[in-house]
């Protein structure tokens, strides 16, 4: 009778909070003397404010300031005070800096007034004068000027291996395709929103964020604060995506305010302002691939073109897969920027996963057809056994059980080679596979474990629940760890007065977090065994930690199970206090040697209306290998996810950049698609078993990312089995298959 | 938002001289258009007259075995209503194509005539417009135009009408009844929206003093064989980029009459009776459903992003036809 938690399909620890509308977001947090700051945004997109009149506005009673760069208080111009933890190279924006305009819809103006009607209706009356500059937002137009960074954000591009071009030339079998990738916007459901309470000259601020720790450095640096000046608070994040990983302009902007005008001040994005800060980059890849007659890989050749702005040289991970999925001799990768004048690009749910892999996976994908091998069989064929990038075995890697167990579900060995051999009324039908990678990283994390005398147990780490189930997979690894019912645990987050966590992004935060609150709850064990000791004849007195195990609220000898302390005696020994342990947990050593990958295999079918265009994906079958499932309940929640998101990926999700204003212009969710429910269809998650001793001290690989990054070239590759048509441009909308 | 005064009324004759009497003032029904655009500053009425609570969201049959909509129904309880679900089930099939079922429970059946264009350019205000701000300059010609017209366009602009409900009932030919101060008067559905012309700002013949009171339905009701046929960028919660409201009247094989109206292609539901009549006295097949969509797009015009729509239409086109013949077959 074992309390194990890990590998529980727990329900939500904050479920309840959540549905009732308890938990409470960055924007319903209220203060006696708040305040609403709108703010105007450029309609330009490059250029100068010649003049700024907020008169009109000001005239409005109730209407308490209308801050610009004309009359801003003095700040740092330094851009390292600017610079956050998820920064790219560059000189980052600095919100009402100067009267220079460097992408459309920057903010140059916020309106603070007694109410949010207000102050919406003051901002209408701001009256703006521009000296307008040519602007270059164009991708295509700009890419004969595309750069190779001095720094790269992500992984430099790995080293030539083999000689791809000599390989290429003498070739059995060869496919030469560019795929696109246009900009994509987060849009989580929550806007951008920040509470600034100002109290005594100090700041409490409620921000939307991946890690409050980030938004509090900013602050600091940017106000020059002292950390007791500051602290930061966002208990609940309603989806982030990666918008949240940058501090974003509201913050500024309401900290700004709130430092002026001595009063607490809310700022909120609209869903239009949503589109006006960082996204996923537009992406242009070209591909050279080359097997032999038998199948076996002879040449990967891709060159990468992505956005940037034009003051910051962000750049992701979009060419390492080919090094990571496929065993190669001959390997070429380049990754070039394009700097225009739009906001930097921003990390987006598998940033350079989900672009890389998408177009590598078609690519492929045609080269299998190229030399006539089932596209499943030639993924067996050209497994790779080691990264090649780094040339380390993987930590683990059950990816050919993915195969095996998807395709089984799938009903994969039914599928005819040939395109168009499927049809049903007016429906094409085709299947479609694609494989994908994440990689399984540790970070720097601390965590702080507190058990009273009643024998209820906090634990804290400064980590953020962007919807992802870390309260509740937290709060299961620390039960488990002590042996402690469920119940009486709760785990506590998003506030910068926490130990260190880093941000919650790069699907580490498990791996992280999570081997940190091991580790704190492991130093409770220690403490609560010298306790234990203490107890009248314990039968622990000789016990080291290794011979003891926590488990129903019971420290038991595990050689004698039926000798045992509970830990309620033993708390009862420490004289009315409760134990305390903080603990920070690094990465071991021994990972240095290996490389550590989720992986994933996707089977997917489409139905396509010949005649109208029109793609249905009628069945998912995703399987994952990601090491320890801590719960499968959660943990399948972000593969369904990331699926769905994969459909939005293949098929809808675009934003469109109108090159004669230079502003994206479908910036709404009427007009900006994401798939609603009558967009999806079956899918079916297999998590396989993957022991991972290295990764991590749990075991556990982290499933933020690995969903979504093979699901839209399974989508594209089973278009093109039901149609015979390669559509190379994402997304892959109706007009393009007629 | 900006500032505005309200009132409310009980009858349609206050409403009338309320409207005439305050300037720029506007009637608000369910809200879900309106208010949408004053919030973004699109629209900016000074003064809103709330009509809600007049009687007017009756549904009732009449004399000439027709049916009548009250202005006010809301859109859910008239595709439900079992008299249109029976007669005129391609109105029914075409209000559930649109937005959503929360949106239909406050939408009002003459508030979704009067609803505004959809096009990106219209809805920011810091984008030059001649829809909302006449003489600035149409964005959309020369810019992201996938969404937009494709016939009955002019140099000023190219904007769609969004509804769905009303090319259904362009294809039904029904009347909308309006009352203002200068009386009451009837305006056929084939006249009620206007092209854009040189006067875009313009989007029906509805004059600012007049109220819808009611739309009706003339007896025909093509239950037997119809079809409303949406295609869009998502299985739902989109607008079309091209639909179809299709009717046919079958005696064995041969068409008696046939009716059809394209939405998401111009600024009004787009009829064209005489490519319609090629199918009078002729056989329901495709080679002849393909003669009718050839003709119905005849002059279309494309402007880069939505030149697809002209070949997407007439496939469209064959295709609810080819549905509305079968009806008893498919289902
Ligand atoms: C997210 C979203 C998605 C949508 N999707 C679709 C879709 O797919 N298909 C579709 O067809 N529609 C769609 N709609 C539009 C929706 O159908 C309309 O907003 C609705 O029908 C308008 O009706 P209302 O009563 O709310 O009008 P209101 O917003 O109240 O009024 C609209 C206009 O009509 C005027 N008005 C209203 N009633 C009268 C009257 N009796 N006499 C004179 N003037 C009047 C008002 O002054 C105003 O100018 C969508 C809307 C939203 C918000
Ligand atoms: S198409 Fe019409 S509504 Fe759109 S920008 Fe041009 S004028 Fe405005």
């Amino acid at each position: 009778m074992s309390a194990q938690q890990i590998g529980k399909p727990a329900n939500r620890v904050d479920g309840f909070e959540k549905v009732t509308g308890q938990a409470k977001y960055a924007a319903e947090f209220s203060a006696p003397d708040l305040t609403y700051g709108v703010v105007v945004n450029s309609a330009i997109a490059k250029g100068t404010i010649k003049n700024i009149d907020i008169s009109e506005a000001m005239a409005l009673e109730g209407v308490l300031q209308v801050f610009t760069h004309q009359n801003r208080p003095g700040y740092t111009w330094r851009d390292k005070d600017y610079q956050d933890k998820d920064s790219p190279p560059g000189s980052p924006f600095k919100p009402l800096y100067s009267n220079k305009i460097q992408f459309s819809m920057q903010p140059i103006a916020l309106v603070v007034a007694e109410s949010f009607e207000l102050a919406r209706y003051a901002a209408m009356l701001v009256k703006v004068e521009y000296e307008q500059e040519p602007h270059d937002t164009n991708f295509e137009a700009n890419l004969p000027k595309a750069y190779k960074p001095k720094k790269y954000k992500a992984t430099p591009p790995p080293d030539p291996r083999g000689d791809a071009a000599a390989a290429l030339a003498s070739a059995t079998a060869k496919v030469e395709a560019e795929y696109a990738h246009p900009s994509e916007h987060h849009n989580p459901m929550e806007m951008h929103a920040s509470t600034a309470v100002y109290e005594d000259g100090k700041l409490t601020v409620y921000d939307k964020i991946q890690g409050v720790k980030n938004s509090q450095q900013y602050l600091m640096k940017a106000f020059g604060l002292a950390e007791d000046e500051l602290r930061v608070i966002s208990p609940y994040v309603g989806g982030a995506f990666g918008s949240g990983l940058r501090p974003q302009y509201q913050l500024f902007l309401a900290v700004l305010a709130a430092r002026e005008l001595k009063r607490s001040v809310r700022v909120v994005m609209t869903r239009q302002q949503m589109f006006s800060f960082g996204h996923r980059p537009k992406t242009n890849q070209k591909f050279a691939v080359a097997a032999a007659s038998d199948g076996e890989l002879q040449a990967i050749k891709q060159e990468v073109f992505a956005e940037t702005s034009k003051f910051e040289d962000y750049s992701e991970d979009v060419v390492i897969w080919p090094g990571v999925l496929y065993n190669c001799a001959n390997v070429e990768l380049t990754h070039k920027l394009v700097g225009l004048d739009v906001y930097t690009p921003l990390d987006m749910r598998a940033p350079g996963g989900t672009t890389g892999i998408y177009a590598l996976e078609c690519a492929i994908d045609e080269l299998a057809y190229e030399v006539g091998i089932d596209p499943l069989e030639f993924r067996i064929k050209n497994y790779s056994e080691k990264d090649q990038n780094k040339d380390k075995p993987f930590s683990s890697k059950e990816l050919k059980e993915c195969y095996r167990q998807g395709a089984e579900k799938f009903g994969w060995s039914k599928r005819k080679m040939e395109p168009r051999s499927m049809k049903e009324g007016h429906n094409l039908i085709g299947w479609g596979f694609a494989q994908g990678a994440w990689e399984a990283t540790q970070k720097k994390a601390a965590a702080k474990a507190v058990l009273t005398p009643e024998g209820k147990l906090l634990v804290t780490s400064a980590t953020a629940d962007i919807g992802t189930g870390t309260y509740t997979v937290m709060s299961q690894i620390a039960a488990e760890t002590l042996g402690l019912p469920l119940e009486n645990v709760s785990f506590r987050l998003g506030d910068s007065s926490m130990p260190m966590a880093p941000l919650e992004g790069g699907s580490w935060t498990v791996s992280s977090v999570g081997s940190a609150v091991k580790l704190a709850c492991e130093k409770v064990q220690e403490t609560l065994l010298e306790l234990a000791k203490k107890v009248d004849n314990s039968p622990l007195q000789n016990a080291s930690i290794e011979d003891v195990i926590f488990s129903d609220g019971q420290i038991l000898l595990s050689q004698n199970p039926t000798q045992s302390v509970s830990i309620k005696a033993a708390l009862a020994q420490n004289g009315g206090e409760s134990v305390e342990a903080e603990a920070t947990q690094q990465p071991a050593d021994k990972q240095q040697n290996y490389s550590p990958y989720a992986h994933s295999a996707t089977f997917v079918e489409v139905k396509v209306d010949e005649d109208l265009g029109t793609v249905k994906v009628t069945r998912i079958v995703a399987a994952i290998a990601g090491g320890r499932i801590i719960n499968p309940k959660t943990a399948k929640s972000q593969i369904l996810g990331g699926a769905v998101w994969g459909i939005g990926v293949a098929m809808e999700e675009e934003t469109m950049m109108d090159n004669n204003l230079g502003r994206f212009m479908n910036h709404d969710l009427d007009k900006y698609h994401v798939p609603v429910n009558a967009d999806v269809h079956d899918i079916d998650v297999i998590f396989v078993d993957e022991q991972d001793d290295i990764v991590n001290p749990l075991g556990a690989k982290g499933l933020g990312e690995i969903g979504i990054v093979s699901v839209a070239p399974a989508i594209a590759n089973a278009i093109f089995h039901a149609t015979g048509k390669r559509v190379r441009e994402l997304p892959i909308t109706l007009d393009k298959l007629l | 938002m900006r500032p505005f005064s309200f009132s409310q009324t009980q009858d349609v004759e206050t409403a009338v001289r309320e409207v005439a009497a305050y300037p720029d003032s506007k009637f608000i029904a369910g809200g879900t258009n309106l208010l949408d655009l004053m919030k973004i500053d699109v629209m900016r009425p000074a003064h809103l007259i709330d009509i809600t609570k007049i009687a007017l969201n009756t549904i009732e049959e009449t004399e000439s075995g027709g049916l009548k909509l009250g202005a006010l129904a809301t859109n859910a309880d008239t595709a439900y209503h079992p008299l249109v679900e029976e007669r005129y089930p391609l109105l029914s099939h075409a209000i559930l194509a649109g937005a959503t079922a929360q949106l239909r429970n406050m939408a009002t059946d003459g508030g979704n005539l009067l609803q505004r264009t959809r096009c990106y350019y219209f809805y920011d205000t810091q984008t030059p417009c001649n829809k909302r701000e006449p003489g600035t300059g149409c964005s959309a010609i020369k810019g992201y135009n996938r969404d937009l017209a494709i016939l009955g366009t002019s140099e000023h602009c190219i904007a769609t009408h969004p509804s769905d409900m009303a090319v259904a009932l362009a294809a039904l030919e029904a009347t909308v009844h309006v009352s203002g101060t200068n009386g009451a008067r009837a305006i056929p559905m084939a006249d009620f929206h206007r092209l854009p012309g040189d006067t875009p700002h313009l989007d029906t013949n509805l004059q600012p003093d007049e109220i819808i009171t009611a739309i009706e339905l003339p007896s025909k009701g093509f239950a037997q064989h119809y079809t409303y046929l949406k295609l869009r960028d998502r299985a739902s919660y989109a607008f079309a980029l091209v639909s179809v409201a299709a009717g046919l009247e079958l005696e064995g094989d041969t068409v008696k009459e046939a009716r059809i109206a394209l939405g998401g292609v111009a600024h009004k539901p787009w009829r064209k009776p005489e490519a319609e009549a090629l199918l009078h006295g002729q056989s329901a097949t495709r080679e002849n459903f393909q003669k009718v969509a050839e003709a119905y797009l005849e002059g279309a015009k494309g402007y880069g992003d939505n030149t697809f729509k002209i070949e997407l239409a007439k496939r469209a086109i064959v295709r609810a036809l080819e549905q509305a013949t079968n009806m008893e077959a498919s289902a």
